[in-house]
């Protein structure tokens, strides 16, 4: 009976997911841009009156980024993002502290299979690049730091899972110390030249170009590495540790 | 007593939006599951479900951010690392 049930709400869920789900996401490159929520978003100004932006054309706008999350979270409120940053380090810290004190050497033994050696050689540059992608493209699309460097680090997770052999060395603790010094290096940069820590000094550019929001893609790739590298290695110290 | 009345009338004139009770619900019933599970690791799927699922709910309140985020980390990495932290509990009983 309870067998039936479960397979009745299966169904009912994938009835209404391809009835009503998949038919409300838009066609790709047809979105109407003023139904969103964050048209008005973007079209305010702070300096004078209200001007609408056109993609691809609008340039030298306060904050530059296409994604409206992005230019809050990294332009406007980089300070949070900074603590954010740290509250993760602090985390990686404790874990890193309480796997080598409770050192009891319990090995997680996991089985090779053939067909999954194999096949990680071939989707792990794809997932590594799908990382980088998402937090390179942070101010343009969806996702941005913290989302990339999780994908890199399921991909190490991958890695971890299929290869016995494979093991996160001290190199990830270096990428994670430069990184996480460089987003500090900038703000200090932000605040020699107009005195306001982790300011946007940079020229913002053409709205839509992938070099454009000044400072946001430079802290967004170094947020990338800083968060890749510190849940990789939380993974590792966890399965090994 | 009149916002309960308006709260119903919201219900039942946003009824073709059903797809979103049908989710919460199945996220209700996931997480009732991952508490009443007999094994640690029927817990962990049902954790995991419950994050899946909520990834649906942000894409449909359109939050994408959110929910790459979440696909990401809450069923992806959460679940590895607390499959992993069991998988030493066994291996420290067993010895």
């Amino acid at each position: 009976m309870r067998r039936i049930w479960a397979i009745l709400i299966v169904i009912a869920f994938l009835y209404f997911f391809f009835k009503d789900v998949l038919p409300a996401l838009p066609e790709f490159g047809k979105v109407d841009l003023f139904t969103r929520v964050s048209f008005d978003i973007i079209s305010k100004s702070t300096k004078g009156k209200y001007e609408p932006i056109e993609f691809k054309k609008s340039s030298n706008r306060e904050e530059g980024s296409a994604n409206v999350v992005t230019s809050i979270v990294v332009n406007y409120r980089s300070f949070d993002t900074l603590g954010e940053v740290t509250v993760l380090f602090t985390a990686a810290i404790g874990v890193g502290i309480l796997s080598s004190a409770l050192r009891k050497r319990r090995f997680i033994e996991l089985e090779e299979h053939f067909v999954l050696k194999i096949t990680s050689g071939v989707i792990l540059p794809l997932v590594l690049l799908f990382g980088t992608y998402i937090f390179i493209h942070g101010h343009l699309t969806p996702g941005g730091g913290f989302p990339g460097g999780t994908v890199i680090a399921l991909g190490i997770l991958f890695m971890l899972i299929s290869n016995s052999q494979f093991r996160v060395t001290d190199a990830s603790k270096h990428v994670e110390q430069i990184s996480g010094v460089g987003y500090v290096i900038l703000g200090l940069i932000g605040m020699a030249l107009s005195g306001i820590f982790l300011t946007n000094f940079l020229p913002t550019g053409v709205i839509g170009d992938l070099f454009s929001a000044g400072v946001v893609p430079i802290v967004y790739v170094l947020i990338g590495f800083k968060v890749g590298a510190e849940l990789s290695s939380i993974v590792f110290e966890m399965k090994e540790g | 007593m009149n916002n309960v009345l308006d709260f119903l009338k919201d219900v039942f004139t946003n009824f073709n939006k059903l797809y979103y009770f049908l989710v919460g619900g199945l996220m209700i019933v996931f997480a009732i599951f991952s508490v009443e599970a007999k094994k640690i690791i029927d817990a962990l799927i049902g954790l995991s479900a419950v994050s899946l699922l909520s990834v649906l709910i942000f894409i449909m309140l359109k939050a994408p951010d959110v929910a790459i985020t979440e696909a990401a980390v809450g069923s992806g990495l959460a679940t590895a690392v607390m499959l992993f932290a069991l998988w030493k509990i066994e291996a420290g009983e067993k010895k």
